[in-house]
């Protein structure tokens, strides 16, 4: 450690093949560490993996005694714990809050970022202000405002796909619209103007000239909205009370009980469950690891 | 394409510009644009005006029908008047943004200040209608004798004679008439009305409770198949007062804190929600039974907060320093596989770690063949607190350490060599420079992560539904409860009752809370204003 003194270029740029004793050190402890750390990273991932092939249901064995399919065919012919139906649910909320989302997003960001209008700046600075409540904060007002919505227009009352995806949908301006008014920005006005002089209305400059060229950043926001939706437990908890309609979050909620007997019971089907459930967005994140971070670090999604 | 359809427009029906704005130079003016516009607001407005009369008609309150129409026309202002054309793209999102989160914040507003709880959910209007409907019996109760008639559809039809009088009343599921009855009933009345004997009456008496015999404070009750005793209603309502009275013992009841109650102090229930001004916020600071849970809770959840990011932050770090040597062999796959645990749905993780550290689990086994006893880390305060700020690291460290990832590589090289040169360790070189250089970048985000730790319901409910749970108070408020949960708990938990009026009142607190945390943030944001250009 204390030589780092004496030879200060090898830290800063290492050169091959003459590595010191101490910086061989450095490099085994750091390896040490990185292993370890994988080792607990991935532990609950193996574990899953294994309980979701083990058909003795057993919630201690990391290495299965046997493997088969049995829970994966048990979830199939389940009717106690509609799994398929569970994660059908998350992915048609999540898929059309996203839509929604991602459409008022790009409308709002569009004006934000091409029209000078008198309160554009506040407009932006409120926007910003609101999305930094949760909406979660105002889940019993939330309850409250479904019930009486349900009585005029039962799709959209509680215990309705309707009324989750508005109220999803309803916090779509925000760090979004930032996110996405500062790409707009990063396109030349001048292809407006252009589209100006050869007759293009406003809504043909968006839809034909500009939305084309924000499609990376619109796959971005897509992404990270329909995982934060896929991922939201509170809100669908409240929301929907009968089985059939849960989401996946409030299914396998439901399906490991709140402790006990039955956490054992069900563990090889909650473990079958969560990898089908998991593996998508594990998959998805990893392909898109740069775009994806580049969005969360300026704030795409809440928190 | 879009010109010629416009052109030929113009050329067919030129008389139709009167209406409409007339050609602007920036917009040009254009006729397909301007249908598309009228049959979308006409569509709307239809709506819009049907909502306003369905609220108005059930709600009996013109408050949200006139809001509801006054959004209306403003949508309808801004869609034709050219000037407005920039907020037409922000239309869609702000109306969202209205309905679902500006109008929800201030109606937890309002049901803070009432007292909407078990037992105080329904309206006052609605609390009334249903005392009215009781019913008692005089102590000189008149025992009519009944005939029931019944036409070809199912209706029925009944006579009631008052034995002692020769007064009548005819009855079915309209209500109840006087009726001038001959000594003998006839077998038959209009409409198609047959007698029915006693004995087939009888039969029907399911059917009869749904007629309503009522009129005034008269409701007569079926007894039997030819008879039916006179009862009386039970209470009357006095709207100007707003009292209640029984009209079997002459008590007046008042309305207090949305209770019927006498003056002897007898309830009636249910109760109704009603204005309870500064009660519930009073309750959380003086009220024994909920303060010490709440400041229980409250501590707890800014130490869960402070430390999931001191933790995440510091665990991520640590990753991204390990990773980010030049030398490490297989840097690339270590960075995949550390980041994982980020790509998993928090509430999946959350629910397999519950399972790892239940007492059944590997964890609860680990124990017993250690120590020869299972230890349940469910059952333990601390040990619960424990697991769950574990489970926190656990999952959000890796986003901590791709971001420091980043932030290092912009670090300069030279700072350090100079560093160096002046004759810094590296230790001292990690906390003079690299800390505070990075601390710089990442510091809004770290307080982000703060908020967002202060709200995260999921992992609480998830992993210990806020247990193990405090016996020493009536709200249902657990050992590892964080705000958000409490206020969960409060207002649609089982078990101790629902108060949606402490739990609105608390999200209050929570909401000042992240207000302030914000305005502490925004203060080291400077990139905002490089967007707000």
């Amino acid at each position: 450690m204390a030589n780092v003194k004496s030879v200060p270029r090898t830290a800063a740029v290492p050169k091959e093949g003459s590595l010191s004793g101490a910086r061989r050190m450095n490099i085994l402890l750091k390896l040490v560490i990185a292993i370890i750390a994988s080792i607990i990273a991935l532990y609950p991932v193996v574990y899953v993996i294994s309980a979701s092939l083990n058909p003795t249901n057993s919630i201690t064995d990391l290495i299965p005694g046997q493997v088969s399919f049995v829970n994966y065919n048990k979830l199939v012919n389940d009717n106690q714990y509609p799994v398929f139906v569970w994660l059908f649910n998350s992915i048609k909320v999540a898929a059309i809050s996203t839509l929604v989302t991602v459409t008022l997003t790009a409308f709002a960001a569009y004006a934000f970022s091409r029209f000078r209008f008198k309160g554009r700046r506040t407009g932006l600075l409120v926007i910003l202000l609101i999305q930094l409540f949760p909406n979660t904060l105002a889940i019993v007002s939330l309850y409250l405002l479904l019930l009486q919505i349900g009585n005029l227009v039962p799709w959209f009352g509680l215990n309705t796909h309707g009324g989750l995806i508005l109220i999803y949908s309803g916090g779509a301006l925000g760090f979004n619209t930032w996110l996405m008014k500062g790409f707009f920005d990063t396109i030349p006005r001048e292809l407006d103007e252009s589209g100006t002089i050869d007759g293009a209305t406003p809504t043909q400059i968006f839809f034909l000239i500009l939305l084309p060229l924000i499609r990376p950043i619109l796959a971005v926001i897509s992404i990270l909205a329909f995982i934060g939706t896929y991922a939201d437990f509170l809100i669908a908890k409240v929301m929907l009370t009968e089985k059939e309609t849960y989401t996946l979050a409030v299914g396998l909620n439901l399906l490991l009980g709140d402790g006990g007997s039955q956490r054992a019971s069900n563990w090889g089907l909650f473990a079958a469950a969560a990898l089908i459930g998991a593996l998508p967005i594990v998959v998805v994140f990893l392909i898109l690891q740069k775009q994806l971070i580049g969005g969360l670090t300026t704030g795409a999604v809440k928190g | 394409m879009q010109q010629t359809q416009s052109e030929k427009l113009k050329q067919v029906g030129p008389g139709g510009t009167s209406g409409g704005p007339g050609p602007r130079e920036r917009e040009p003016f254009n006729y397909t644009d301007l249908g598309l516009r009228l049959i979308g607001l006409a569509f709307i407005d239809g709506i819009a005006i049907w909502f306003a009369l369905s609220i108005y008609s059930r709600e009996n309150s013109p408050i949200i029908p006139i809001a509801l129409l006054l959004v209306t026309a403003l949508i309808n202002v801004i869609f034709l008047y050219g000037p407005l054309y920039p907020v037409r793209w922000l239309t869609p999102g702000l109306l969202m943004l209205l309905l679902m989160v500006i109008y929800p914040l201030g109606y937890n507003i309002y049901i803070s200040f009432t007292n909407n709880s078990s037992g105080h959910t329904l309206t006052r209007e609605q609390v009334v209608n249903q005392l009215k409907q009781q019913t008692y019996q005089p102590a000189n109760a008149v025992t009519y004798s009944m005939t029931v008639y019944r036409n070809a559809a199912g209706q029925f039809k009944v006579v009631l004679k008052n034995p002692t009088n020769n007064t009548a009343f005819i009855g079915d599921q309209n209500g109840l008439q006087p009726y001038t009855a001959p000594a003998t009933l006839p077998a038959s009345l209009d409409g198609g009305y047959n007698k029915l004997t006693p004995f087939q009456a009888a039969a029907q008496q399911q059917a009869l409770q749904n007629l309503n015999l009522r009129s005034n404070d008269l409701a007569i009750e079926i007894v039997s198949g030819s008879e039916a005793k006179e009862s009386r209603s039970k209470y009357s309502y006095d709207a100007g007062s707003g009292k209640l009275m029984d009209l079997q013992t002459n008590t007046v009841y008042t309305p207090v804190n949305g209770t019927f109650t006498s003056p002897d102090g007898k309830t009636l229930t249910p109760g109704f929600t009603d204005l309870a001004g500064f009660d519930n916020y009073a309750r959380v600071f003086t009220s024994g039974d909920i303060t010490g849970p709440f400041i229980g809770v409250f501590i707890w959840t800014f130490i869960f907060a402070g430390m999931s990011v001191f933790l995440t932050f510091s665990v991520g770090l640590g990753m991204a320093l390990v990773l980010n040597d030049d030398d490490l062999p297989l840097r690339t796959l270590f960075r995949v596989l550390l980041f994982i645990p980020y790509t998993i749905p928090a509430f999946i993780s959350s629910l397999v770690w519950a399972g790892l550290f239940s007492i059944v689990g590997p964890v609860g086994e680990g124990f017993k063949s250690l120590f020869g006893q299972g230890f349940s880390f469910f059952s333990d305060p601390n040990a619960a607190k424990a697991m769950l700020l574990f489970v926190n690291t656990w999952l959000g460290y890796p986003y901590m350490m791709l971001i420091c990832l980043g932030a290092l590589q912009s670090i300069p090289a030279d700072i350090y060599e100079a560093a160096t040169i002046d004759g810094a360790n590296r230790v001292q070189k990690f906390f003079s420079l690299t800390l505070p250089l990075l601390l710089v970048s990442v510091g809004p985000l770290l307080i982000g992560s703060f908020a967002f730790n202060f709200n995260n319901f999921g992992i609480i409910q998830l992993i210990t539904q806020g247990g193990p749970a405090d016996a020493s108070t009536t709200t249902p408020a657990g050992k590892t409860d964080i705000l958000i949960s409490y206020t969960y708990r409060l207002a649609f938990g089982t078990g101790k009752g629902q108060d949606l009026g402490l739990a609105a009142t608390i999200s209050l607190f929570i909401f000042i809370i992240i207000a302030a945390i914000t305005t502490f943030s925004f203060r080291y944001t400077k990139q905002l204003e490089e967007v707000l250009n």
